[in-house]
């Protein structure tokens, strides 16, 4: 069962970085008692981390594992945090951000996840798009692809989960690169686009990058292989 | 003054701190936060060579001595700026403030430019502080830290209209400029603390003041680079590019230095060590050593000789009317400008 519940926290992403917190080694432990309690510690690169982000993975670390059937009750604790306290306690209880930050917050956090999908479809895209441009592939083959085209690999099927997440079509005759808006990126635009994707996901895994470090830092955990950019 | 190869390199290092985060210094009841911080802070420090790490005791509160030998003798250090740092929420006497900074910077006349600080959420208090900060220091800049905790706020932006008249203020003082650091908190917390458009805002209103975006909007470079291509007034503060990932990221580095010269281009690019986390030393000698790892790079602009004599030094010079000495100047000052082309396409394509 605890391998479950692993499976369940592997579907939880930090929405800043898009990776799952199971491989950001953001799970300190994860305990299943016999009756089938759950109690999930979480930990983050710097107490400072953001609290928006925060909750995020602590609410989302929950409500995935709560969806499993043969558990029982979910303690989600996020560890060594400045505003762990607040989000513990709202999370705990199934209150919304704005619950754990009275007076703090104008909104949810809809609009901030949205943002972040956004941005990551962007990156995981531009991945897809240089391999198929190395191959060999000229900008007008690439940019006539489908989502039936896309290789069976993470960055593909990563960018179809964010596309539900964002509304956008994903069905095997819709485009395969798309812009937020779900329109097909022009073959004449490819260039340009790919120019600010890049960028984009630099900042993604540079921001990634620095997080393992001080994460490895803070824990004492082993130094992993730089992932190239 | 740092040489190599023959070539002599002004070195202006634009992010200096001289702070007090001793437990001696903790607020009571806050000390969790101020441990929070400063060991945070000594993990970062953690990223560069390991023979330049410290033990906690000595990050916490490093000597005078420490400051001169690191950061004149053995950093290279020509001029430095004192950024300020205040968190008075958690450190009884503030992290690292301007007259802490000042102190040491009357010990060493032409060396050491000190930097103001101003919160918009002082009002007409902190305006008239700010006048008689400026006459006191002769302030030509201030260091603004958006996440500063204050009376139960979590934080402010430049877009506040709280904050147009100490912008106004600093235009008419002659405090040109304002680096900027985002931090991990603002009203409301709902929103991305990190996103710098608020400094898009202030650049486009305020054309006569420089904004310098430390930690290049880290870690928002996407956004800040989209933005700095269109504003001329924005400026890259590389602190913690350097430090904190030449030595452990250093492919990471090289897209980082390759989109920088790319989208703000090396007349906007300021070298700032970030000193006490790390000694400028081996960040300078290591930029003016450095180069794209191999030719999967070859699509970025070039970093040449002068491109490195600008960031590290001749940039800041320029901004803060330092007058360098002519072996260290360029023969020709004209700079290549980032890509203009590709600036007009930002607007809403990623």
């Amino acid at each position: 069962m605890r391998a479950h519940v692993l499976d369940a926290l592997g579907t939880v992403y930090d929405p800043e970085l898009d990776e799952p917190i199971t491989s950001l080694q953001f799970v300190t432990s994860c305990d299943v008692s016999a009756d089938g309690d759950v109690d999930v510690r979480l930990r983050l690169p710097t107490p400072q981390c953001a609290p928006n982000f925060a909750y995020l993975m602590a609410a989302d670390a929950r409500n995935a594992v709560r969806r499993l059937p043969e558990v029982r009750d979910v303690t989600v604790v996020l560890e060594d945090h400045f505003t762990g306290d607040e989000i513990n306690a709202a999370v705990g209880r199934g209150e919304a951000f704005a619950q754990a930050f009275p007076g703090e917050t104008e909104g949810g956090l809809d609009a901030l996840r949205e943002l972040f999908h956004r941005k990551a479809l962007v990156a995981r895209q531009s991945r897809l798009c240089e391999a198929l441009l190395a191959k060999g592939a000229t900008p007008e083959e690439v940019t006539a692809r489908r989502v039936a085209d896309l290789p069976d690999e993470p960055d593909a099927r990563r960018c179809l989960e964010l596309r539900a997440h964002l509304g956008i079509a994903g069905h095997a005759d819709a485009p395969a690169f798309v812009l937020p808006n779900g329109e097909p990126i022009a073959a004449a635009d490819l260039r340009h686009w790919l120019r600010i994707a890049r960028l984009v996901r630099l900042s993604l895994e540079t921001n990634g990058g620095i997080c393992r470090s001080l994460l490895r830092v803070r824990y004492d955990l082993a130094d992993p292989e730089e992932v190239a950019a | 003054m740092y040489e190599h190869n023959g070539e002599k390199y002004f070195i202006m290092d634009s992010h200096l701190h001289f702070w007090d985060a001793s437990p001696e210094n903790w607020v009571k009841g806050q000390e969790q936060y101020a441990k929070g911080w400063i060991e945070c802070f000594h993990a970062y420090q953690a990223l560069g060579p390991p023979a330049t790490h410290w033990s906690i005791e000595k990050f916490q509160k490093y000597s005078e001595e420490d400051f001169v030998s690191d950061v004149f003798e053995e950093g290279h250090v020509d001029v430095g700026v004192f950024e300020s740092t205040y968190l008075k929420e958690w450190y009884t006497e503030g992290f690292n403030t301007t007259e802490r900074n000042a102190r040491l910077a009357d010990k060493h006349p032409g060396k050491l430019i000190t930097n103001g600080r101003w919160d918009p959420r002082e009002g007409e208090a902190g305006l008239k502080q700010l006048e008689e900060d400026a006459k006191r220091y002769g302030l030509k800049g201030v260091k603004l830290y958006t996440a500063e905790w204050l009376n139960g706020s979590r934080g402010w932006t430049l877009e506040d209209p709280e904050a147009a008249p100490f912008l106004e203020k600093c235009q008419e003082l002659g405090i040109v400029n304002i680096h900027v650091h985002k931090g991990p908190t603002i009203w409301p917390l709902d929103k991305d603390a990190f996103d710098p458009k608020d400094i898009d805002v202030a650049a486009t209103s305020f054309p006569e003041l420089n904004f310098i975006v430390e930690h290049v909007g880290l870690p928002r470079i996407e956004d800040f680079c989209f933005m700095a291509t269109q504003e001329p007034n924005v400026y890259a503060g590389l602190s913690v590019v350097v430090g904190g990932l030449m030595h452990a990221r250093p492919r990471f580095f090289a897209n980082v230095m390759g989109e920088l010269l790319f989208w703000v281009g090396e007349d906007k690019m300021l070298f700032g060590s970030d000193y006490g986390i790390w000694e400028p030393k081996w960040q300078v000698e290591g930029l003016v050593d450095w180069n794209y790892p191999d030719e999967d790079y070859s699509d970025y602009p070039a970093c040449t000789t002068a491109s490195k004599k600008k960031i590290l030094g001749l940039n800041a010079a320029k901004l803060y009317g330092v007058d360098v000495p002519q072996e260290y100047r360029l023969p020709d000052e004209a700079g290549t400008p980032a890509a203009p082309e590709d600036a007009q396409l930002v607007e809403g394509a990623a």
